[in-house]
């Protein structure tokens, strides 16, 4: 398919150079970072000048180059899984079983698997650097009978499985922590300078985490150490030397210099490995500037009212929809080149295509906000659904009348099939990643994010933005909250007709389907009563909220660049093309206010999540529903102060007008 | 170059200046002439007769153990204070360690003097750090510490000396009052703009960001609506700006040498860290958003740019640079520098490759000056404490803070065709006041509004009804200005401002 070439396009000419280029940087640091930590983990204090030397010798003999090319293919390959696990939409798993359902996929087992091989490497690494008594697996050993055999050495042993398991629980980790989410900084630094600002965070990050994976995997080998011990000397045919202790006692385990070294090697590893996260996620989301509009119609492909409405690679929507509202801000010819006309014909072809793509965008969010916002109000906590697969399946249903379900709720209807309606009710975007996880189930945890990158479908313009426009809904917008009572009572033909065809729907299931129901909530029952089963299906307070807003760095861009643009247009737009759009760019931001207003009235929605600073899972996604209502009410107060008055001569519903007033006197 | 020689005499003393009009300041004596005003005593507020700390010895703390005692000194006091703890007990702890931590205490001691002796700021107290560095003149013993008005109504927002802040709207009989646990040493105020309710106060251990819904009829909002942004190092904080767009909000504070910029609404920070100064003590941000002002504690400040936060090293001779002030259009930086007497101008061209020019000229020279008056000769001049300028750039104050007592200063600006200064007036208070701080109101219709605090606790406003040269500015902070209407001060003399009186 076209688009999809397309998708390959930005993903072959930009995002994979500049993996290359945060891998290539990673590789060069690493010398540097490998030369302290020789000198780290051999220096003693009595011989500096010994030591030094030694260091120095170490670091240009053959066995450390060849170690070296080991560690420089470990960043490699871990540089490759960081370009292969990316997202930047985070997976955010709403109860504890959907956690574990992440952390058993088979591709995240791959991944585990992987880091737990390039932990034992680099492990293998540290051994032959810091040499000693740790270098080889194997020695020559007097026995008591005075004949002297091969044994094997225990601290090389201790060494290498130290160093698979941090990588395990790094990988791990990394899932628990979402790590692997991308996040745009509001502040734009140059990548020099975001790199050396975020340095002293990395090194105490791995220096903590180093510090509790030593401890866990030190309990570990405690009570299971004698297992790879047994396995390894049998299959080597090594033998155990009786004159030493072994490691998994406590004497064995109390040699300081034995931790300190074990400590220094795993916070060598998590460093390199961290730098090399911190440099992609740098390099990735460097701003990257779309042409607004190509003079060659064969580049029109690559300009911005084309790539916006893109769905394909998430990243590339996210930039384009960064570079709109940079461009929006900072950059007068370029604003010049959105609102200028088509040249034969004179038509607003790239101010139709930015305006209409943020505003299905917004419109999306809304929708999203309501359903969500139902469901809660009726049975008093987010339903979960019982079959996340189901709305793959959504039929091709008319699309009024999805959306009118949508605005005339009827509770009953919803708790009795909420696959059904839900089904339908995501026809917006069926499949599209922007709308997938706002209920537990919805982001399944068979769905990994990079998966879902991957298979994310081409998703046409959202059909609900065809509606907004239409007055008829225009006039019922305000009114979503409305009982079902008002909204018959509106007496408007389509939403009687669209509410007799839903009611007919619900009526087909028979009733055996009612009473499998009834044995199914039964059974729901009964398993709530066990502890167990509470604690893994437990939702986690406010996850469905993160979860909802999940994706809203991409409402915040799209609010930012239509309030600039629409603030820059009353000076610098000459055709009035915004002027056509006005309205509904207002009712839209007005109806999603009132819709994030009665969210953050939801239990859990407002707190604060606790603030984690020595992580290096990035947790921007935790507070950015906050972000987003205040970039709304800042983008609605941007519009009212710049046209003040003449806002009244604006068509908007009584209703909306009344909210602009509350605006235009700073009363919200 | 303007010179106050150039100024026409001040007004003899007991004469407060009302309004400018018909280009001259008119002045009045009599009780009936008073501006509007509102008025805060210090009695009237009820101060903290003790601080936190001090409660400390009335307790008797000997029955603890040494590991509870150290615990608490750890926390209360971190290393420094555990090693005191430490040390002081030495007949409990062996000796060896008795002595060692007395021995790496002093090599504290001495590493942090040496330290001091770079940056002299370092070794003062927070409080006395904020009375430094703070744009109000004698921080200490000001009863109003922090004004702000709202940057789109009429609305306005005053620190006390008891801490609290109260915010006075002429459409809403409730003035809400807000105190919470952390809001200490307030240095500076700000309200978010394009925001009806946010508002940064700069405290002197964190940030806070208060949340005060306009339509709320309750006076004492609780601690809940206000979001607490700390870091640590950086406190006491001293300067707060936000950025024209309403998203981002930088706070600087002398002891830390990064500028800190907050997304407010997600609680993150990025740490601006640059070498050299020694800290940040004032932050200013452009009316158009795209530069920051940022002085340090040396003779040094910075100029950064915000769309790849870079910045520009500016090297001053003589002292730390004291105030600046932005051109309504941000092209233009006025500052003044410790220890000199004049006013300095920066212009940045609208291109990024060449924003910087190389040097600053001095526009105006503000050294002492006698005037001769019929009751005698009054000297007035000398350093610059505070600079403000109207939001259409046709004012500046400027308030001079050696002469005794101090005064304000007000130049008329032009920027058209060149930038020149000429002078318009003192502004003066009743005798045996001085102002302490003061701005202009950001969208006064029919010219400009200086509002000043008085160290009697006074705030007055000051109107200067001209009719504006150019057209009326269009920019990122506020909103489209009306025409000004033709009418004349006597029409607005019935349009209500703040009359209140507390005492």
């Amino acid at each position: 398919m076209f688009s999809t070439e397309q998708a390959c396009w930005f993903i072959r000419k930009v995002i994979c150079w500049r993996a290359v280029a945060s891998i290539a940087w990673a590789v060069l640091l690493l010398p540097p970072i490998t030369a302290v930590f020789v000198i780290l983990s051999r220096f003693s204090l009595l011989h500096p000048i010994h030591t030094t030397s030694e260091c120095l010798s170490l670091l240009t003999s053959t066995s450390a180059i060849f170690s070296f090319i080991l560690l420089g293919g470990v960043v490699v390959m871990v540089g490759f899984l960081n370009l292969e696990y990316y997202t930047v939409i985070p997976t955010i798993a709403c109860s504890k079983i959907a956690l574990f359902g992440q952390l058993l996929h088979p591709r995240q087992f791959v991944n585990s698997l992987v880091h737990c091989m390039m932990g034992l490497i680099v492990a293998w690494c540290c051994t032959v650097t810091t040499g000693d008594r740790y270098e080889m697996l194997s020695y020559v050993c007097v026995q008591s009978d005075g004949s002297s055999q091969m044994c094997l050495n225990e601290y090389h042993l201790v060494f290498l499985l130290a160093g698979a398991f941090v990588g395990f629980s790094h990988s791990l980790l990394g899932v628990i922590h979402n790590m692997n989410y991308v996040s745009f900084h509001t502040v734009q630094q140059y990548k020099y300078l975001r790199f050396k600002g975020s340095l002293p965070l990395v090194v105490k990050c791995s220096a903590t985490q180093a510090l509790y994976s030593i401890r866990n995997f030190i309990v570990v080998y405690f009570f299971l150490g004698h297992i790879p011990r047994a396995w390894i000397s049998k299959t080597l045919n090594l033998h155990l030397n009786s004159s030493v202790h072994t490691l998994d006692s406590i004497a064995g385990l109390l040699d300081l210099s034995l931790l300190y070294q074990l400590w220094i090697s795993a916070t060598f590893l998590l460093f390199t490995w961290y730098i090399t996260l911190l440099l992609f996620r740098i390099f990735v989301t460097e701003v990257y500037s779309f042409p607004v509009q190509s003079s060659f119609t064969e580049d029109a492909h690559l300009c911005l009212p084309k790539v916006l409405t893109d769905k394909q690679p998430m990243i590339l929507k996210f930039l384009a929809m960064q570079d709109l509202a940079l461009l929006s801000q900072r950059s007068p010819s370029r604003r010049c080149e959105v609102f200028s006309l088509s040249q034969p014909g004179g038509h607003p072809h790239n101010w139709n295509a930015i305006s209409q793509e943020c505003l299905s965008l917004l419109t999306d969010l809304t929708q999203r906000l309501v359903v969500y916002h139902d469901t809660v109000a009726t049975n008093g906590r987010a339903k979960s659904l019982s079959a996340g697969s189901e709305r793959k399946t959504s039929s091709e249903t008319s699309v009024t009348s999805g959306t009118e379900d949508l605005m005339s709720p009827r509770p009953s209807v919803l708790m009795k099939t909420p696959a059904s309606v839900f089904a339908r009710s995501v026809v917006g975007g069926p499949q599209s990643p922007l709308t997938a996880p706002f209920t537990p189930d919805l982001d399944s945890p068979f769905a990994s994010p990079a998966l879902r990158r991957l298979t994310a479908p081409v998703e046409q313009c959202s059909p609900w933005y065809g509606t907004v426009q239409s007055p008829h809904i225009m006039r019922r917008a305000p009114k979503l909250w409305s009982t079902s009572t008002d909204s018959q009572g509106n007496g408007s033909p389509l939403s009687a007709a669209s509410v007799h065809t839903s009611k007919q729907e619900t009526s087909q299931p028979s009733l055996l389907a009612q009473f499998l129901q009834n044995r199914k909530e039964q059974v729901k029952n009964f398993l709530a009563k066990r502890v167990l089963i509470m604690y893994l299906f437990h939702k986690l307070p406010e996850a469905s909220s993160q979860a909802l807003f999940a994706d809203s760095q991409a409402h915040i861009w799209a609010l930012e660049g239509l309030s600039y643009l629409v603030q820059a247009s009353f000076s610098e737009d000459q055709f009035g093309v915004v002027q056509t759009t006005l309205p509904s760019i207002l009712s839209c931001m007005l109806v999603l206010q009132e819709a994030v207003d009665r969210h953050f009235k939801l239990p859990h929605a407002s707190s604060k999540p606790v603030r984690s600073t020595s992580s290096m899972g990035d947790s921007t996604y935790k507070t950015l529903r906050f972000a987003l209502r205040a970039t709304l009410k800042t983008a609605i107060y941007r519009i009212t102060t710049t046209f003040g008055d003449h806002l009244n001569a604006v068509q908007v519903s009584a209703e909306h007008r009344k909210r602009l007033q509350q605006f235009l006197e700073y009363k919200e | 170059m303007c010179s106050l020689a150039l100024f026409p005499p001040p007004m003899p003393p007991g004469h407060t200046t009302l309004c400018e009009s018909n280009n001259e300041l008119l002045s009045g004596a009599g009780a009936e002439d008073r501006p509007k005003q509102v008025l805060f005593t210090a009695a009237s507020l009820k101060l903290h007769s003790r601080t936190e700390s001090s409660s400390k010895a009335a307790f008797l703390d000997h029955s603890e153990t040494l590991w509870m005692r150290s615990a608490a000194a750890w926390r209360d006091g971190g290393f420094t204070g555990l090693l005191t703890e430490i040390t002081n007990s030495h007949t409990e702890v062996p000796k060896w360690l008795s002595v060692s931590s007395g021995c790496t205490l002093a090599l504290l001691r001495w590493i942090s003097s040496f330290h001091g002796s770079l940056f002299p700021h370092l070794t003062l107290s927070s409080e006395d750090m904020i009375a430094e560095f703070s744009q109000v003149l004698n921080w200490s013993d000001c009863v109003v510490r922090a004004f702000a008005w709202h940057p789109h109504t009429d609305k306005f927002a005053v620190a006390l000396l008891d801490d609290s802040i109260k915010i006075y709207n002429p459409k809403s009989a409730t003035t809400p009052t807000l105190k919470h646990r952390l809001q200490k040493g307030v240095a500076a105020v700000q309200w978010k703009p394009l925001c009806a309710s946010a508002l940064a106060v700069a405290c002197q251990n964190c940030l806070l960001v208060w949340h005060v819904d306009p339509c709320s009829l309750s006076t004492r909002p609780s601690s809940g609506c206000a979001q607490v942004l700390s870091r640590p190092g950086h406190s006491p904080v001293t300067s707060i700006a936000w950025s024209p767009s309403g998203s981002l909000l930088v706070s600087a504070s002398p002891i830390d040498t990064a500028v800190i910029v907050w997304d407010v609404a997600a609680e993150s920070c990025v740490p601006l860290q640059r070498l050299g100064g020694g800290g940040i003590t004032f932050l200013s941000w452009s009316p158009d958003g795209s530069y920051i002002l940022a002085s340090t504690p040396s003779a040094l400040f910075r100029v950064w740019e915000t769309r790849m936060w870079t910045c520009e090293r500016w090297p001053c001779v003589k002292g730390r640079c004291q105030s600046g002030c932005w051109s309504p259009d941000g092209s233009r930086l006025l500052f003044t520098v410790q220890g000199e007497t004049v006013i300095y101008a920066l212009t940045f061209a609208d291109s990024p490759e060449s924003c910087f020019s190389p040097v600053a000229a001095v526009v105006a020279d503000l050294s002492e000056t006698t005037f001769n008056t019929p009751d005698g000769d009054i000297i007035i001049g000398g350093e610059i404490q505070c600079l403000a300028w109207d939001p259409r750039g046709e004012r500046l104050a400027v308030l001079i803070q050696a002469g005794r007592p101090a005064i304000i200063a007000v130049f008329k600006t032009r920027t058209n065709p060149i930038f020149e200064l000429l002078p318009c007036g003192f502004v003066q208070g009743e005798a045996g006041s001085e102002p302490r701080l003061m701005q202009f109101h950001p969208n006064f219709q029919h010219g400009a509004l200086l509002t000043v605090c008085w160290s009697t606790g006074k705030i007055t406003h000051v109107p200067f009804y001209f009719l504006s040269a150019a057209a009326p500015p269009f920019g990122l902070s506020g909103s489209p200005l009306l025409p000004c209407p033709q009418e004349r001060p006597s029409a607005l003399t019935n349009q209500s401002l703040f009359t209140e009186f507390i005492s």
